[in-house]
């Protein structure tokens, strides 16, 4: 039998998904002109499915910080964090994003997939139980499969079931450490954060919040969805990552455990893979000054995301359950979510084309997020776009709703 | 026990029938994942539906082991076992 014929189904599925046009694991950007537009195919492109929630891949300072760290101290560490690749800098990094949490310590990791494989995989031991939620993204449940722990799943954003899966492991040994997240990544709908912490504090656990996509989007301070709902003392460990809002990449974990520096000599994918490079550090260390100090854009994201999501459900669109920076428009099948991503991108529009089963429920989605650096011309075009798309896939009425597209302003909310 | 797993079975095909097409034929052989056509969401979907049935939690490692609609009533039976 060939090495790779146990991937003969996947292979079927993705040239099903090429001959429907193009290869949507394989977009080629041959520019990106800025922090929402790109060339494609020879010709430009608005980006709606890139993270960059706040639009500072392309901030002045941020650039300005990494070109200045690569001169300093060169492309790259050539290290661990426990061995030669702790500069100052990345500690500086740290103080920072802890005293951006109000938190005692943080850690960084190379990649926020490392970051939640590294804490989970670590503070779950053998005896304990780790509670995740149903829609949790792949690094959880790939750091649950690191770990030695017994795992169960809770019904997604589903408090009493977490309550009861804890009630059923009362008599059971172990620490029971729950995870879950700000805001989900396909859909774009937030943690019932409040229910959960309170689940929490009554049935005893340890929670972890991924906010990977709500940090710099929620909060009046940016801290992402447990500041929003209050609840920030009640998490134990909030992990995010720097390839979303603070244009780079590499993840953190923040928490007020006392002995969390312990972790740093156990924690094997912190261990075992070279430090993020000084170009990095530099533009995250600037990016989180930004949003520190910039309120702005936190503000100009929700704005934008809201103004898309009122409009697109006006016109008839079925969406995730409610605005955030992720917009994740439900497709009637999985052939017609292809068709519309490849027509979206024929009219210059780039999205996210999500298909079962990295999606939950079995859903077939065009996942958009929205930037605070995309103009209202831009949201306009992406909007008059996709409901053009629409009607001609037949997924709207072909007539035009009575509200113009051009008065989204005037969408209550 | 035989009388309880065949209780078990009964009752996970029960749950099984609204996910899968109505003329499918579920036995203790059937693979969930090779023979039903269920993503892998879907049949965790469905894992979950068995856990608040029978009021218990499969780990997801033990849901990893098992393949046949058999074995996943083994499993419940086992799990209920233990809790008692």
């Amino acid at each position: 039998m060939a090495l790779l014929s146990k991937f003969d189904e996947l292979r079927g599925a993705l040239q099903a998904l090429a001959a429907g046009g193009r290869n949507p694991f394989d977009v080629r950007f041959e520019k990106i002109v800025s922090a929402t537009e790109g060339v494609l195919e020879g010709r430009p492109c608005l980006l709606f499915g890139t993270n960059n929630y706040l639009g500072l891949t392309f901030d002045q300072s941020c650039i300005a910080a990494s070109v200045s760290a690569v001169r300093a101290e060169g492309t790259g560490t050539t290290g661990s964090r426990i061995a030669n690749g702790t500069y100052g800098d990345h500690v500086l990094l740290e103080r920072r994003i802890a005293a951006f949490y109000g938190k005692r310590a943080a850690m960084i990791f190379t990649t926020g997939y490392q970051a939640n494989l590294g804490l989970i995989s670590t503070v779950a031991g053998r005896d304990d139980q780790l509670l995740i939620d149903a829609d949790s993204h792949a690094s959880i449940y790939d750091a649950c499969k690191l770990s030695a722990a017994e795992i169960i799943r809770f019904r997604h954003n589903d408090a009493e079931d977490l309550a009861r899966r804890l009630g059923r492991l009362k008599d059971r040994p172990g620490n029971r450490i729950i995870v879950t997240e700000g805001i989900f990544s396909m859909l774009g709908d937030s943690g019932r954060l409040r229910e959960i912490a309170s689940v929490k504090r009554e049935m005893g656990a340890t929670l972890i919040v991924d906010e990977a996509h709500s940090l710099g989007t929620r909060g009046k301070h940016g801290r992402g969805v447990c500041e929003d709902l209050g609840v920030e003392s009640d998490v134990d460990f909030v992990v995010g990552t720097f390839s979303k809002s603070l244009g780079a990449i590499g993840g953190f974990v923040v928490s007020d455990l006392p002995d969390f520096d312990l972790l740093r000599v156990a924690c094997r994918p912190y261990m075992f893979t070279a430090s993020l490079p000084p170009a990095v550090v530099g533009s995250v260390t600037a990016a989180l000054s930004r949003i520190s100090t910039d309120a702005s854009l936190g503000e100009r994201v929700r704005q934008s995301s809201g103004k898309l999501y009122r409009a697109l459900a006006q016109e008839g669109f079925a969406l995730g359950p409610e605005p955030n920076a992720i917009v994740a428009l439900k497709m009637p099948g999985k052939e017609v979510a292809v068709q519309f991503w490849n027509r979206l991108l024929d009219e210059g529009v780039y999205t996210n084309l999500a298909l079962p089963p990295a999606t939950p429920g079995s859903l077939s989605l065009i996942r958009c997020s929205i930037s605070a650096a995309h103009s209202e011309a831009q949201i306009e075009t992406a909007l008059s776009t996709m409901i053009a798309v629409g009607r001609e896939l037949g997924i709207l009425d072909s007539e035009p709703k009575k509200t113009p597209a051009h008065a989204v302003e005037r969408v209550p909310a | 026990m035989t009388d309880q797993i065949d209780t078990i079975e009964a009752g996970v095909i029960l749950l099984l029938a609204h996910r899968v097409p109505a003329d499918t034929k579920i036995t203790a052989e059937t693979r969930i994942v090779g023979d039903l056509g269920l993503d892998s969401v879907a049949v965790l979907d469905f894992i979950q539906d068995v856990e608040d049935r029978f009021d218990l939690s499969i780990p997801l490692e033990r849901v990893a082991e098992v393949q046949t609609i058999g074995e996943l009533c083994v499993a419940v039976h086992t799990l209920k076992g233990a809790a008692r």
